[in-house]
């Protein structure tokens, strides 16, 4: 199987953006103004980077290297405030060995001189860009990450059934499929086990699962309301390990070759499962920043995030859903709830809607431009 | 169009999740596998929420993918709503850690 991608010296990308990255909260507003000054860039702003322990801090180094270093991104503008707690030399040298990276930042002469600087500079990216075009490549140098949110009941019995099966087409054609969400393993980790490759894969994963129930426990709560959600509870669903149940069906059937941590990029082929929570914001960066160069999102009460520098395809089993908020959902599977088509049909159709918006076609995220949904996942406070 | 009204993903499951808003009193027929339920409903479900396929006693297990999805917290009768009101999660319960 062959696309159209973009051929780079770190595997294919299949989106040629130049990227404006916040190295730390403080930064944010510089590069947002950037963005609005030239639009043609993507925005990546979060809230971290600074005042937190030093293996949080290291984390988020990492994270934003590599969602520096993810095939989709051509050139890199890094907005830093210049104070901040990440070592933004360190930053710029893991990613200079890749690709262009350039820094602005606020503290050397104020907002104004940051953003008229950082326009030039992503002027001048942009236009390199364009002079950059598709070739054929292969399949197997795509990474697929699956993540389900704002689920109702028809996410464990369509969508997520769907692109389980998508899941095993996509890793049958050599292709790699990262799944994460820890919470939402919670209950049905038993399952999961059976498939693990070895041992080793079986401990990385209960360990994990494990690390997660215990922080959620150490608030002294039943977390009910916070997983699963409000809305998840108002869409039928009761407790964690329902959810849980629902959403591993996204990881099909194949054996699971690796477990990976947070924001990692992962050495083998095949199926993935990253250490991450459930929110959107973080277990979509933790995607991007593994190397995802498409995401697969199941929704059934209509969740709209993308991301900014991964085309996220949205996919309903909810026909009221499909029809409100058609202009969200990329992947219709109505006919799916209705019995007019099987499981396995929609996977295929889902397969070739990964080809297509690989090769070119925009997904509703992208078109819409809702695609501002970044934040770094730490486990430690802030100080 | 045709619609089923409800759902059972397991031939284990003592629930099913409704496909579509259904009313107190109806009487639902839902088939998994070789087993045919027939069930009254005591109460309205909403779309997408569970009903009960047998009783099930306080402190049984609730089934649904064939898997333990919680655990019953008070008696629960054919036909009745099965929700957060009746059942509890089994897992990340810190509430109950801090009364051990």
């Amino acid at each position: 199987m062959e696309l159209l991608g973009y051929d780079r010296v770190n595997g294919v990308g299949v989106r040629n953006h130049v990227v404006v990255m916040a190295t730390v909260g403080c930064a944010g507003d510089a590069a947002e103004k950037i963005v609005q000054l030239y639009p043609k860039a993507k925005l990546l702003v979060h809230t971290q980077g600074c005042a937190q322990t030093p293996p949080d801090i290291e984390l988020v180094e990492k994270v934003l290297v590599n969602l520096a270093l993810n095939p989709n991104v051509y050139s890199v503008l890094l907005v830093s405030l210049g104070c901040e707690s990440v070592s933004v030399d360190k930053v710029v040298d893991k990613i200079s060995s890749v690709k262009n990276v350039e820094v602005v930042r606020v503290q050397e002469k104020g907002l104004s001189y940051a953003v008229s600087k950082g326009f030039d500079v992503v002027k001048r990216m942009c236009e390199d860009a364009e002079k950059v075009s598709r070739t054929t490549v292969d399949f197997s140098e795509i990474k697929v990450a699956i993540k389900c949110g704002a689920s109702d009941s028809t996410s464990g019995i369509i969508s997520n059934p769907v692109a389980g099966r998508t899941a095993d087409l996509i890793i049958e054609d050599g292709g790699t499929v990262i799944f994460g969400e820890t919470t939402e393993i919670i209950g049905a980790e038993h399952i999961l086990e059976k498939r693990a490759v070895n041992d080793i894969v079986a401990k990385k994963m209960y360990k994990a699962i494990d690390e997660m129930e215990k922080r959620a426990m150490s608030m002294g709560v039943d977390m009910r309301g916070g997983q699963p959600t409000g809305g998840n509870i108002r869409g039928g669903i009761t407790t964690i390990e329902e959810k849980s149940l629902g959403a591993i069906c996204k990881t099909g059937s194949s054996k699971l070759v690796d477990v990976v941590c947070y924001g990692e990029v992962p050495s083998k082929k095949g199926l993935i499962f990253m250490d991450s929570p459930g929110r959107e914001m973080e277990a979509l960066t933790g995607f991007a920043a593994g190397g995802a160069q498409i995401i697969l999102f199941t929704t059934g009460l209509g969740a709209p995030q993308g991301f900014p520098i991964v085309p996220v395809i949205k996919i309903s089993g909810n026909p009221d859903v499909c029809r409100r908020l058609k202009e969200h959902i990329d992947v219709d599977l109505s006919s799916v709830f209705y019995g007019q088509e099987s499981l396995d049909d929609a996977a295929k159709r889902l397969f070739d809607e990964i080809i297509e918006v690989a090769s070119f076609k925009p997904t509703k995220a992208e078109i819409l431009g809702y695609e501002k949904f970044f934040n770094i996942y730490v486990k430690g406070p802030v100080i | 169009m045709y619609q089923r009204k409800a759902i059972v993903v397991n031939e284990l499951d003592n629930v099913a999740s409704a496909l579509t808003d259904l009313r107190k009193g109806e009487i639902i027929e839902v088939k998994v596998g070789n087993i045919v339920y027939r069930v009254r409903l005591a109460s309205d479900i909403p779309f997408g929420h569970k009903f009960a396929l047998k009783k099930i006693n306080r402190g049984e297990h609730v089934i649904k993918y064939g898997e333990v999805i919680g655990r019953a917290v008070k008696d629960i009768e054919v036909g009745e709503h099965v929700h957060i009101h009746n059942v509890e999660s089994l897992r990340a319960r810190g509430d109950l850690k801090k009364s051990e």
